[in-house]
């Protein structure tokens, strides 16, 4: 007769690393700031389930093996002088929060006048689910400092930056799990640009719980510009209440290994979720784009065009699940995964899930993979257009889908500049 | 001067031009016709750079510049322009910003200052007017739920910006109604002087009511079989291609 099989045996070297995750939280427990409770619930799952390993349905294309493998320290008291990195922000004139190794800088930040915000420990929420979602356990346990933003009900927050900076050197990596929270009152409005810049190695693990009012729209846009040999593995969790709306677009340029994961609940009727996404990676570089959109309530509609650039050797990842629960009728999904292969070795993975309960619905989803089309390219050429600035032109062209649907002109104009900036190293 | 002397070329592995020998003086407008299948479009695709286009053999020079050494975007900035048979859509990328990005990659070949928006808009402006284009196909995507018609004035309306020396038209024609192919006729006469020569490329005569050419080339199974003044073009109208075909064979 067979022995007993262990149900899930990890590789040593996940269990290893989650193991020095542990030892950390053991060490630092008594100092962290915040809701002890919380905190002690995500160490309990953590220590139960460890990091995400292959065998996890939701982390069978990522694998988080070069980050397991990197020996973290803990971050020191951050430098003063983040000049370099502050100039890589987008330019906006905006107020903004600033966080170093998941710190907050006060005197990098410019508080804004309508919203309130609290910040000096960990944003916990309501909506995250520690006990499911391996990183968001890790998140819960070590976060140290985060932002609890509020817009009060029928304000218009205007825009409002959120930025982190990565300061890993080479010889001692650093990790930070900020925690923050975002709830917009009924009928309140909010731009959000949220921006990740960095230099060096280092493990950026976001959590960002958010509740969109009755009625509120929340205008959410992403820039993943971290350092080239940095991790970002970033949860959100938004739950939209009736008629209110949550329109998001991520750009993601940076990170040696990066995901992106979103929750999206339409919780009340006539609610809205667009979680918009482009991924542009070259070299050896892997991002993962993974959202799971549950229509809990019906009348709601959910839009995901998500596009993807992928030079040299990268690998871009998509999954995108769309839940509609019984009672969710006449809900309208719609789900669209592209991807541009620049290169004979690029690899694109491509995973659209639906779970319907309900009967009157209309979901749909598609996938495309292509090259640039040389007979386009021909015509930009004739016309005078040097070949690199003309396959510019058709990467762009393939994004505007995308980008286009940013509505915030401003925001656009800097997302844009990210990436021609980015695409001039992109073929190199 | 454009000057093709023995070109020969394939289409993949298949020979198409079997030994081109044609001179364009600067100044002069030639036609070239012959019936399907005879080579039109792939000599205009191999002066024009395309890949998939193989040259075998020969030569082709503008004002001693080798063509056929060059890039496409380098021949473009040697003077050559392409007006395609079927130009082709570019979803996402607006008409005004393709035109200006080409006006200004070939200003600065030549090592001209580039235009801001306002003073290409103004300039585009003018050429639309002029070409009885709506103001709003330089607004929408290029090509992009363009009728024939409008497509084959979006490549007139280049031209007319991007100011060649040799323009090449290939089967700028087809497709056109009558008082469409007036406006595009209209719009090659306005660029003819001096310095802008051209090769026009078409089946019909009817083109040539309107762009007069001062020479014309009967192009058959890929070679030049012919060559004579306007008249030439009548002639093959009320004829057909057989004739002249079979006494070249």
């Amino acid at each position: 007769m067979n022995a007993a099989i262990p149900r899930r045996v990890q590789p040593a070297w996940l269990v290893q690393a989650a193991g020095a995750f542990l030892s950390r939280y053991d060490g630092l427990r008594a100092r962290l700031p915040g809701d002890a409770a919380t905190r002690e619930a995500g160490a309990a799952a953590f220590r139960l389930h460890g990091l995400p390993g292959m065998r996890d349905e939701a982390w069978h294309f990522t694998s988080v093996r070069p980050l397991a493998e990197t020996p973290f320290a803990e971050p020191l008291t951050p430098v003063a002088d983040c000049a370099a990195l502050m100039a890589r922000l987008p330019s906006l004139d905006a107020p903004r929060l600033v966080f170093v190794d998941g710190r907050f800088r006060d005197d990098l930040s410019v508080v804004p006048p309508v919203a309130s915000v609290r910040v000096g420990a960990p944003a916990y929420g309501a909506l995250a689910q520690p006990a499911r979602d391996r990183m968001v356990a890790l998140n819960t346990m070590l976060a140290e400092d985060g932002a609890a933003i509020e817009v009060p009900a029928g304000v218009d927050g205007g825009l409002l930056v959120l930025a982190s900076l990565g300061t890993g050197a080479a010889d001692r990596p650093v990790a930070f799990h900020p925690r923050h929270a975002i709830k917009l009152g009924a009928g309140a409005s909010l731009t959000l640009f949220d921006v990740s810049v960095g230099e060096g190695v280092y493990l950026h693990n976001p959590v960002t719980e958010i509740a969109v009012g009755k009625g509120a729209t929340l205008t959410h846009l992403r820039l993943q510009d971290e350092s080239r040999a940095a991790f970002h593995v970033s949860t959100v969790y938004t739950d939209i209440a009736a008629g209110a709306i949550y329109d998001s677009f991520a750009l993601t340029l940076g990170g040696k290994l990066a995901r992106m994961e979103v929750h999206a609940k339409l919780a009340g009727e006539k609610a809205s979720a667009h979680l918009n996404a482009a991924q542009l990676l070259s070299g050896t570089q892997h991002a993962d784009f993974t959202t799971v959109v549950t229509h809990a309530a019906p009348h709601c509609a959910s839009r995901q065009t998500v596009k993807n650039v992928l030079a040299g050797r990268s690998r871009g990842v998509f999954q995108g699940k769309i839940e509609v629960a019984r009672g969710a009728q006449k809900t309208d999904g719609y789900q669209m995964n592209q991807a541009l292969l620049l290169s004979p070795d690029a690899e694109i993975d491509s995973k659209p899930e639906l779970e319907i309960f309900a009967d009157d619905v209309k979901c749909s989803h598609g996938a495309t993979v292509g090259e640039l089309d040389a007979e386009q390219l021909f015509y930009l050429r004739s016309r005078g257009i040097p070949e690199i600035e003309a396959r510019a032109i058709l990467v762009r062209a393939f994004l505007a889908e995308a980008l286009d649907l940013v509505s915030y002109e401003r925001t656009r104009e800097a997302l844009e500049t990210a990436i021609a900036d980015r695409w001039e190293g992109l073929e190199a | 001067m454009l000057e093709i002397k023995g070109l020969t070329a394939n289409v993949g592995d298949k020979p198409i031009l079997h030994g081109i020998d044609l001179v364009v003086p600067t100044g002069e407008v030639h036609a070239v016709m012959g019936p399907n299948g005879s080579g039109k479009s792939t000599l205009s695709y191999v002066l024009a750079g395309r890949d998939g286009y193989v040259v075998t053999g020969g030569t082709a020079t503008l004002d001693g510049q080798d063509l056929l050494a060059m890039e496409p975007e380098a021949r473009a900035a040697a003077g050559v322009f392409l007006a395609f048979q079927y130009p082709v859509e570019l979803p996402g990328v607006g008409n005004a910003n393709f035109l200006r990005t080409a006006l200004n990659a070939l200003r600065r070949s030549r090592g001209e200052g580039e235009l801001d928006a306002v003073q290409f808009l103004k300039l585009a402006r003018a050429e639309t007017k002029r070409l009885a284009m709506p103001d709003d196909m330089l607004k929408r995507n290029v090509n992009v739920g363009f009728s024939g018609g409008e497509k084959k004035r979006n490549e007139v309306l280049q031209m007319a910006i991007l100011r060649p020396t040799l323009a090449i038209l290939d089967e700028t024609d087809s497709g056109l109604d009558i008082d469409a192919l007036k406006i595009v006729a209209d719009g090659v006469n306005a660029l003819r002087g001096p310095a802008f020569s051209a090769l026009v490329i078409t089946h019909y005569q009817r083109l040539l009511d309107h762009i007069v050419p001062d020479r014309v080339h009967v192009l058959a199974n890929g070679r030049i079989v012919k060559s004579g003044g306007p008249d030439l073009a009548r002639e093959l109208e009320a004829d057909g291609y057989a004739g002249v075909v079979a006494d070249a064979a």
